[in-house]
């Protein structure tokens, strides 16, 4: 019952989404206004519909409806209710599905919206979100089908939607069970994260692609969905921590990112969106790159329906798995074929989208916004070459290689440290002009700063020269951001007679997306600091231990204790718990439990360290492998992860610099700053 | 994922059949921490992007196996990375040898990257020599005397004068 219901209603949702298209086209064409409506309300009513439609997906699959083979892939009865829910993104079928959901409901989000002034962009926008989403239904309903279910034909067990002749229900006693690693707590919020920000990209593409099908090709457009991009690239930024939370937590190999293709997916919309987000505002404040501005959105929106598909499918795997899959053929295309028309609508209005002024200086803030689009572009051209590289190796000698993490890091350590000066240097420069006097007069106080800080390090922590330049940049962008938050707080103070802490916070109030911007840089350096600490400085030990016997490594001692293995039948787990004593410089500072837990219903193990956390370093400790009945003892892997705290530490303070960038109020994009400081001086002299 | 398994272990009771000899010798076994060395630069075909010193499965258990007994036959790093690559084919390496086809995954980024550089310093001297008289100039906000000054604060400072 319900599997007809959930897949009836996402047949209809597929058919509305088909004709809002048909309709809002033919309403712009022919200037309707009724027709462009009925495209809305249809376009409104797909949210409803693909909502049913999911509830009758989670619906199975909270109840154990194992004949279906989406649930027996992803579930177990073992499974607590709240992962049988989550389990719907644990596969490709449900996270197609949910992929069109939270397409639907933001796309409605969109064109409820009072539209005003910009109605001639509706029905344009209906036309690209529509076309994206009848692309997903349709992947959904007639490739990879959540609702498909198991029938008996002749004695073997086959998947159909309907019922084959002679054939009847199949319905197994258990599911396979959700993949223990998804079983996280951050791998049940990261890939809902990761899609928020991918869907959030079609509305910024959207909106472009309607300015240039109307010819509106001022920056309205940008303005229109600025919130959109920073909230896209907050989910995004997001789930790309929380993934590398999550691998540190259970993969168990020390690391948070292991440059892997499905990493890299996620990656590379993340890298033109932050492209994005920095040329916008030269487009905003100067008028100039718009057809840049087009382009980065276009890449952006294909890298995203890209990463949607390498993310689940693993068919870029090998040329084999490419070509026998449904999918594959099918997403490349819809990627082409939507890259090839919005390049030539961009081409189509090139000279409309001609800059309103030129460029005065190359180090004006505007060439240094360049600089750092370059950046961005180069690190994507490496990230993108070296994940289809294997495949085109394959395809044109028949041999597979493996490009790993030393190819990415040589590659993209120094785009990432020239990334860095940038960030020190621009927030100086100005709109229009600069000359290295006025940059180097802003500039010196922060760089001795940094350079005094350098050579402390120098004598009290590395010789390592290149973390030495890395701790350099480190501390030039910090210091350089914060005489910025200092200088302007410090004019405004002046001027208005506050205290000093006052006019800090209202001065960021007033321009949220700067001083957000600028929170964002200096977390981002507390990420470099851990990233900088663990891939230089990262050591490892293996050893196989008896009783008490010791493990030594960088000043911390390890003594095994004992080890435990017990089965917990209710939650389907076997787990092995070993008890490790850790001393510091002959200290005893407290015990460690590595473990391995084997879930019986997928029979498979997963390794979770056993982690001490300081702001100094990580004492990571895994057990590898035990002998129960030799007194050999157990086996463990031991790494020490200098100042990977300062990752974590600054992928919040991150996240907070871009909530307080995008926090929306009231309508910024038409709020002159005249009013704003009006306002100000008023609530100050009420306050006095 | 069978077969390979098979021929792992064949391949590993292969190694201990010949090497019986070297282990007689009296010398100290190699340590984990020797193994994984040369592990880390490996990649078993089977566990796509998990490198072999870290990976969990039965199958790249038994080429770590391989690598302690080529280490006690007192091979080089070298040399087993070579067997390795010989045996199963670029593949296992954690990035592809320098060699031939190879070396577009080298040439061709620094190739695209230097391109865009090319392409965007003309551009920037195509705007920058353009004569002043074509400009609107709609985009300067602050017009302030010194450059480098926050262009908020440059506004801000505009309007408090007005105020008073």
């Amino acid at each position: 019952m319900f599997v007809e219901f959930g897949y009836g209603v996402l047949l209809v949702s597929f058919l509305v989404a088909i004709y809002s298209i048909f309709a809002a086209i033919y309403g712009a064409t022919n200037k309707s206004a009724s027709m462009v409506e009925s495209a809305r309300r249809a376009m409104l009513l797909t949210f409803p519909l693909l909502s049913l439609s999911a509830a009758a997906l989670v619906y199975l699959l909270v109840n154990n409806h194992f004949e279906v083979s989406f649930v027996y892939e992803v579930t177990s009865r073992s499974m607590p209710t709240y992962l049988k829910v989550t389990a719907w993104w644990g596969g490709q079928a449900g996270s197609l599905l949910f992929w069109s959901w939270l397409l639907s409901a933001f796309a409605s989000a969109v064109t409820i919206r009072k539209w005003d002034r910009d109605i001639e962009f509706l029905p344009w926008v209906i036309v690209i979100c529509s076309t994206t989403l009848v692309f997903f239904v349709g992947m959904v309903a007639f490739y990879e089908n959540p609702f498909t279910r198991f029938w008996l034909v002749g004695g073997n067990v086959e998947p159909h939607l309907f019922a084959p002749l002679n054939a009847t229900l199949f319905t197994a006693d258990d599911g396979n069970g959700l993949n223990p690693l998804l079983r996280h707590p951050g791998m049940v919020i990261h890939p809902p994260m990761l899609y928020l920000g991918f869907v959030s990209y079609v509305i910024p593409y959207a909106f472009a692609m309607a300015a240039l099908i109307t010819g509106r090709t001022d920056d309205r457009w940008i303005r229109l969905t600025r919130r959109w991009s920073l909230w896209a690239w907050l989910f995004l930024s997001f789930g790309l921590v929380l993934g590398g939370r999550w691998a540190y937590d259970v993969l168990g190999w020390g690391g948070y990112w292991g440059w892997d293709p499905v990493e890299i997916a996620a990656f590379m919309p993340w890298l033109t969106g932050t492209a994005f987000l920095h040329s916008v505002m030269i487009q905003e404040k100067r008028g100039l790159l718009k057809h840049w501005n087009m382009i980065l959105v276009i890449l952006t929106y294909a890298l995203v329906i890209f990463g949607t598909f390498l993310t689940r499918s693993g068919v870029l795997s090998s040329v084999h798995a490419f070509a026998n899959s449904p999918i594959g053929p099918l997403f490349m295309g819809f990627v082409s074929i939507s890259l090839i028309v919005s390049i030539a609508l961009v081409i189509w209005r090139w000279p409309d989208l001609r800059g309103e002024t030129e460029m005065k200086s190359m180090l004006s803030r505007e060439a240094l916004f360049l600089l750092n689009n370059l950046l961005f572009m180069s690190v994507l051209v490496v990230c993108f070459w070296g994940v289809i590289f294997p495949l085109i190796s394959e395809l044109f000698t028949g041999q597979k290689v493996t490009v790993g993490p030393p190819f990415y890091e040589r590659a993209t350590a120094p785009l990432f440290a020239a990334l860095m000066f940038l960030m020190g240097v621009a927030p100086l420069s100005a709109w229009g002009h600069s000359t290295l006097q006025t940059l180097g007069r802003s500039m010196w106080k922060s760089a001795v700063a940094a350079v005094v800080v350098t050579g402390i390090l120098f004598v009290t922590y590395t010789k390592n020269i290149i973390a030495l330049v890395g701790f350099f940049l480190i501390a030039l962008v910090i210091f350089v951001t914060l005489q910025e938050f200092w200088r302007a707080a410090r004019a405004r103070q002046r001027a208005q007679k506050e205290n000093f802490l006052t006019s800090l916070s209202r001065l960021m109030g007033r321009n949220r997306r700067r001083y957000g911007g600028y929170i964002i840089h200096i977390s981002m350096m507390l990420m470099a600091i851990g990233i900088l600490g663990i891939e230089l400085f990262q050591t490892s030990t293996q050893g196989s231990l008896a009783k008490d016997e010791q493990l030594n490594i960088s000043g911390y001692t390890l003594q095994y204790k004992e080890l435990a293995s017990w089965d917990d039948r209710g939650e389907g787990v076997n787990y092995t718990r070993a008890v490790v004593d850790v001393y510091k410089d002959g200290e005893y500072i407290g015990e460690l439990n590595p473990r391995i837990d084997y879930y019986f219903d997928s029979q498979q193990n997963m390794t979770i360290p056993g982690n001490r956390s300081t702001l100094n370093d990580d004492l990571y400790v895994l057990l590898v492998d035990w002998q129960p009945v030799s007194n050999a003892g157990a086996t463990f892997k031991v790494y020490v992860n200098p100042l990977v705290n300062w990752l974590w530490i600054g992928s919040l303070a991150f996240m907070v610099g871009i909530i307080f960038a995008a926090w929306p109020d009231r309508d910024p994009a038409e709020e002159p700053a005249r009013s704003g400081v009006a306002r100000s001086s008023k609530q100050t002299s009420a306050a006095d | 994922m069978k077969k390979f398994f098979y021929s792992f272990t064949f391949a590993f009771l292969m190694a201990i059949l010949f090497t019986g000899v070297s282990f007689a010798q009296d010398t100290t076994p190699p340590t984990d921490d020797e193994v994984n060395a040369i592990a880390s630069q490996l990649y078993c075909p089977v566990c796509e992007s998990t490198p072999l010193d870290v990976c969990p499965t039965e199958a790249c258990k038994d080429w770590r196996e391989q690598i302690r007994v080529m280490l006690s036959e007192g091979k080089s790093e070298e040399e087993i990375l070579k067997y390795f690559e010989a045996q199963y084919g670029a593949r296992v390496l954690a990035e592809p040898p320098k060699k031939g086809f190879y070396w577009l995954i080298y040439l061709l980024p620094p190739a695209i990257i230097l391109l865009g550089a090319v392409i965007l310093l003309r551009s920037m001297k195509q705007w920058t020599t353009k004569p002043v008289a074509e400009s609107t100039g709609t985009g300067e906000v602050g017009g302030d005397s010194s450059p480098a000054k926050d262009d908020y604060v440059a506004r801000l400072e505009e309007e408090l004068k007005k105020q008073k």
